[in-house]
């Protein structure tokens, strides 16, 4: 039980990459892959701050600072100079390794002992079920935000920028600028989730993020085929559909596990396991 | 309203397919005319539209709208004086936005979008009112993507979106080319209307030598650039349709 308990924190983690992903891929309409450099930016800034014994009330805005910085660094080598999102991403993803590696000073720093969000408060005697409280709590507080946002007319423009493009700037929609502060708040979410990661398994690594993309792109794919199936235009379950998929996708990792499956096989799995979810609706579909 | 002077205008400068796309054009346009563009592909007419909307910027010469020069203003910052209807109703609309969120867009055409709902009850009243006066049954469905209706009343909608905030000029690119003759019909009664209730200040790009015939208050023929022929009030109204395709001919 401990098991998929375990794989539910993960997944709970992992949802700020979901919504990340689902902002950039899916309202904005950019695959953006700064991805793998902003979640370990937000775990070795987590991690650095919290052994300069840096107070959480400060550590938690200087890591949505810094993924935010990411992003929009992304989102104007994009829309400035025109390069291809794609690759203005990677451009961004690769240099932040050096940037990630300075500011953790090592490749691998435990944080055992730290003060860290989950030690910070208790709710529940047990550790695990405590984090899962506090978990809850965060990420909910996480999609209320990101539900008001999309609400909101600024939210509504957003959603129109990756929708129509040409009818949003004939409406005063500066889409440049649109674009650069949604990739900033997508990667910002992205970092979030180091934050939440770091201090949950206790280390921040140089490694941890790569190829964690998948993750994100894996949860809004579970979740979009649940929301184009059923039709769902409602902003608030799209997102938690999107949050779902973030835990389900975690829970067929831990499965894997369980069932005995190699573990050095277990990157092999997740890419068959994605390309399933979206390769399936598609052959069915082509029947109807 | 809108003034151009000596615009010219190069697409491909200095490569083998360079094209001039806009010659040297001057041209006013005042307060409440509906302007009808026409001319075979490739004379300039939609170019010429482009370039009062702002999202083609000129090689030379001066735009002022109402006044201002907007030479090298994008195309985002001229929305406070034009609305466009484009020629593909896919670009007039977002797609999978509702009905709804696309009025609430164009309700702040030429406002911030601020970090606020701003689409509560009476906005909905307001917006279900509206299209209602289209008398197409739309007013019940607005919390539906936009993109489940028909092109033709994707049209009538961007068209009546166009007004939702303070407009003076409107633009409609081929506003009909992409519709059956019925919706077509519609779309450009919907147009005039509009176009008089507001009084606004239009020009529309089209092919079609019949609505050229019967909209507008001064039509405009373009050819490689240029204006070859201007004709406005009295004289256009008494315009036949065999003789606008002498034109063409």
């Amino acid at each position: 039980m401990d098991f998929y308990l375990t794989a539910l924190l993960q997944g709970l983690c992992f949802a700020g990459i979901a919504f990340g992903i689902y902002i950039s891929m899916k309202i904005f309409n950019i695959p953006d892959i700064t991805t793998d450099g902003s979640y370990t930016l937000g775990g070795v800034v987590t991690g650095a701050m919290l052994t300069h014994n840096q107070p959480g009330y400060i550590i938690l805005p200087a890591v949505l600072l810094a993924g935010g910085v990411a992003g929009a660094l992304t989102g104007i080598i994009h829309t400035k100079l025109k390069i291809n999102a794609l690759l203005a991403g990677i451009l961004v993803m690769y240099g932040l390794y050096s940037i990630n590696l300075t500011i953790l000073g090592r490749s691998n720093l435990p944080l055992l002992s730290m003060p860290t969000l989950f030690s910070a408060v208790n709710l529940i005697t047990d550790i695990n079920q405590n984090s899962l409280m506090i978990l809850i709590v965060f990420v909910l507080i996480i999609t209320i935000i990101i539900g008001y946002l999309l609400k909101t007319d600024f939210g509504i423009a957003m959603r129109a920028t990756g929708n129509s493009e040409p009818m949003i700037r004939a409406l005063g929609v500066n889409t440049d600028r649109m674009k650069i502060i949604g990739l900033a708040i997508a990667n910002a979410l992205t970092a979030l989730s180091g934050y939440l990661v770091v201090q949950q398994q206790g280390f921040a690594d140089i490694n941890m993020g790569i190829g964690i993309v998948i993750f994100g792109l894996g949860s809004v794919i579970i979740a979009e085929s649940v929301i184009n199936r059923l039709r769902i235009t409602s902003v608030w379950l799209s997102l938690i559909l999107v949050m779902a998929g973030a835990i389900i996708f975690q829970f067929v990792l831990a499965i894997t596990l369980n069932i005995g499956i190699n573990p050095n096989m277990l990157k092999g799995v997740t890419a068959v396991f994605v390309l399933l979810i979206v390769g399936l609706p598609r052959l069915t579909g082509r029947q109807a | 309203m809108i003034q151009l002077n000596n615009i010219h205008k190069t697409f491909n400068t200095g490569k083998p397919n360079e094209v001039v796309a806009i010659n040297k054009v001057n041209l006013q346009i005042n307060a409440g005319e509906f302007v009808v563009i026409v001319g075979s592909n490739g004379s300039g007419k939609t170019t010429l539209l482009n370039l009062v909307a702002g999202n083609i910027l000129p090689d030379s010469g001066i735009i002022t709208i109402d006044g201002n020069n907007v030479t090298r203003l994008p195309e985002y910052k001229r929305s406070k004086w034009i609305a466009r209807i484009f020629q593909n109703p896919l670009s007039g609309t977002a797609a999978d936005l509702s009905i709804i969120d696309n009025f609430r867009l164009a309700a702040l055409r030429t406002q911030t979008k601020r970090l606020s709902i701003g689409k509560n009850e009476q906005f909905k009243r307001l917006v279900r009112d509206k299209i209602a006066t289209l008398g197409m049954g739309l007013e019940d469905k607005v919390e539906q993507p936009i993109g489940t209706l028909s092109g033709g009343q994707r049209q009538a909608l961007t068209l009546l979106m166009s007004v939702m905030d303070t407009c003076k000029i409107l633009l409609l690119d081929e506003p009909t080319a992409a519709l059956d003759p019925r919706s077509a019909g519609n779309v450009l009664r919907i147009a005039d209307g509009l176009i008089k209730e507001y009084h606004l200040t239009a020009i529309m790009v089209t092919h079609n030598l019949k609505d050229a015939g019967n909209y507008g208050s001064r039509i405009i023929q373009m050819g490689e650039g240029t204006v070859l022929k201007d004709i406005a009030g009295k004289e256009k109204d008494s315009l036949q349709q065999n003789e606008l395709y002498s034109w063409f001919g």
